[in-house]
């Protein structure tokens, strides 16, 4: 026993050497990372911060220097019913995106946890092909399967030539589609692996208890698999609000008037108008929000860190 | 005690069968589409737009593909000029972003979890909240950068250049690499090193004969990680590559979509090009699934 101790001693007081000795080595190790985040993020937020207390206009097309105009673009973004109309559709959208996905995918994990191991097989190459697929890819196909003349959809269900772009609130729906099918399996999987950790014990003696099939749902499982269901949600939201590629694309097989989000408005605004004052208020506020939802997530990383 | 079991298994049996039942039906339904595209990408366009659609693709041929790879034989074909070009764009872009990615990555991986040093844990944070922020956030203002540095740079990096998309993917994807590499540099216990060095070896030398092989799966899985990325990019990509040439392949699919419900489409021609640019991805997909979940569901599930 009083030999072991002295054993250690040797490595723990040579690795605080170490660290001592060499205590640039982790700057110069960061150094690289960080220097391509200050180029490629850390210069362009700031641009943009700076760009959204200027006024861009026609003279400065032309080369004329913007002119500071402090919240003067925040005030306007802001008072502007179509930027209001936009964030309300963007909410509601991802709302309703999160809340599908994330019913739809503990849905699928419970079937999962259900089913006998060659169909629960079947069902996860399924979720795996659908999560693999490219998004670009994904949203062709679905357009395919939606088309308004030889699509599948409506040879299926009857519709005639029912054009499922032509009005945006079918094209959300369409997107919401899209949106749902892609990122359920990551919550299946992930409410999966939470499901595979509630003991079989602890089921058997609560069904023995007489708790029925609903009870024991929400007082065992729900509390269970609460940190993995806590963290799907909030990605959930983070990566509906920002849902682009599945709009831009939908809108460019058929434009229909009004179906922007606030990704494909400051799209609109930035590289399509060059009104690049209101894409960057815009952006800050995307930015803002994106920060704020992810101040949870992020303890929740950092705190499984140390 | 002897009533107990038979009800007991009564009420087990026809739920059971009824899920497993619901998954079939839900495997199904999510593997459509996939189904459905590389299924219509064998059959030609005339059975495509028949009214009544085929299920099967019995009859089916590889045409499709070859008029797509047949890049630029043909003239006329607009939709079949540019697949190898594009296919040369993503491949630079995304070799390029995976190999300095993986590299600063993995440095930044190896300063926080092998030193504690000032200012780490503010690394960190810095990291995990930059890996949330959106490209929507941020690329107007690097679509300005890019084509003021493409003036200074004469297009060098800048606009519709590889070097300038490859720049902004670096940075987009070395937050999540840098966090998923901490993990395995972590896992491999610093002792082991140590007693290397006791036994001779130089730092460096225990380094690339102790640690670095044990790293492999890690950076293997974080590689392909920062591959998918790059390769299925799209929002940076059609702010950036701009230029009809220098598309990429998220770019270069979307021009089959442009328009499509206004115009006859080739669908079959559509759909191959749409399975050539997702085999890839499904196939490097499926090797990492695994580490990719854990990285972003640590801690909340063990194991």
């Amino acid at each position: 026993m009083p030999t072991s101790p002295a054993v250690e001693i040797i490595p723990t007081t040579q690795r605080s050497l170490n660290k001592k000795k060499f205590h640039v080595a982790p700057y110069v190790l960061i150094l690289p990372a960080i220097i391509m985040l200050l180029v490629a993020m850390g210069y362009p937020l700031v641009w943009q911060i700076w760009a959204s207390f200027q006024h861009f206009g026609l003279a400065q097309q032309f080369g004329a220097p913007p002119d500071f105009v402090g919240f003067e673009n925040y005030v306007a973004v802001f008072t502007s019913t179509q930027t209001w109309a936009v964030v309300a559709r963007s909410l509601a959208f991802c709302l309703v995106n999160a809340i599908l996905t994330v019913l739809i995918g503990v849905g699928i994990a419970l079937l999962m946890n259900a089913v006998n191991k060659a169909i629960r097989l079947i069902l996860q190459i399924a979720m795996l092909l659908a999560w693999a697929m490219p998004v670009v890819a994904a949203v062709t196909v679905w357009i395919w399967v939606f088309d308004w003349r030889r699509g599948i959809i409506n040879y299926l269900f009857g519709l005639g030539t029912h054009n499922w772009l032509g009005t945006s609130l079918s094209l959300y729906f369409v997107a919401t589609v899209i949106v749902v099918w892609m990122s359920v399996p990551f919550v299946a999987f992930s409410v999966y692996a939470g499901l595979t950790q509630v003991s079989e014990e602890v089921m058997e003696a609560a069904q023995l208890d007489g708790a029925s099939g609903i009870a024991r749902f929400f007082e065992i499982i729900v509390p269970m698999i609460r940190p993995v269901l806590m963290i799907v949600i909030l990605l959930q939201v983070i990566w509906d609000l920002r849902v682009f590629t599945q709009i831009r694309m939908l809108q460019d097989a058929q434009t229909p008037l009004n179906s922007d989000l606030l990704g494909t408005f400051i799209y609109r605004l930035g590289v399509g108008s060059g009104d690049f004052s209101m894409a960057s208020a815009l952006s800050i506020f995307v930015l803002i929000i994106t920060v704020l939802f992810s101040i949870a997530y992020v303890i929740q990383l950092v705190k499984e860190d140390s | 005690m002897s009533t107990q079991t038979p009800t007991k298994r009564f009420r087990i049996r026809p739920s059971r069968i009824i899920a497993g039942f619901a998954a079939i039906v839900v495997a199904l339904i999510w593997v459509f589409p996939v189904y459905w595209m590389i299924s219509s990408s064998l059959l030609p366009n005339v059975v495509l737009t028949s009214t009544t659609p085929r299920f099967f693709p019995y009859g089916g041929s590889f045409d499709n593909y070859g008029s797509v790879l047949s890049a630029g034989m043909k003239d006329g074909q607009w939709w079949t000029s540019n697949f190898m070009r594009a296919m040369g764009v993503s491949l630079s872009v995304t070799l390029i972003s995976v190999f300095f990615a993986l590299l600063f990555a993995f440095l930044a991986a190896l300063a926080i979890s092998r030193f504690k040093f000032r200012g780490r844990k503010s690394f960190v944070l810095a990291i995990l909240f930059i890996q949330m922020l959106p490209a929507e956030g941020l690329f107007i203002a690097q679509y300005k950068m890019m084509s003021s540095l493409g003036e200074a740079t004469h297009g060098l990096i800048g606009l519709n250049s590889i070097i300038g998309v490859s720049i902004l993917y670096i940075a987009a994807v070395i937050p999540f690499t840098v966090w998923m590499l901490r993990g395995f540099v972590a896992g491999v216990p610093a002792e082991l090193e140590e007693s290397a060095q006791v036994d001779g070896c130089t730092p460096t030398g225990a380094f690339f004969r102790i640690t670095f092989p044990l790293l492999a799966p890690g950076l293997v899985a974080s590689g392909v990680y920062a591959f998918l990325q790059a390769w299925n990019e799209f929002t940076i990509a059609l702010v950036i590559l701009q230029k009809e040439d220098m598309r990429s392949l998220p770019l270069w699919l979307r021009t089959f979509i442009q328009g499509s419900q206004a115009r006859e489409t080739d669908w079959g021609a559509v759909m191959a090009a749409s399975t050539l640019v997702a085999i890839p991805v499904i196939i490097f997909f499926l090797c990492v699934q695994g580490r990719l979940t854990s990285g972003l569901v640590a801690g909340a599930v063990k194991g």
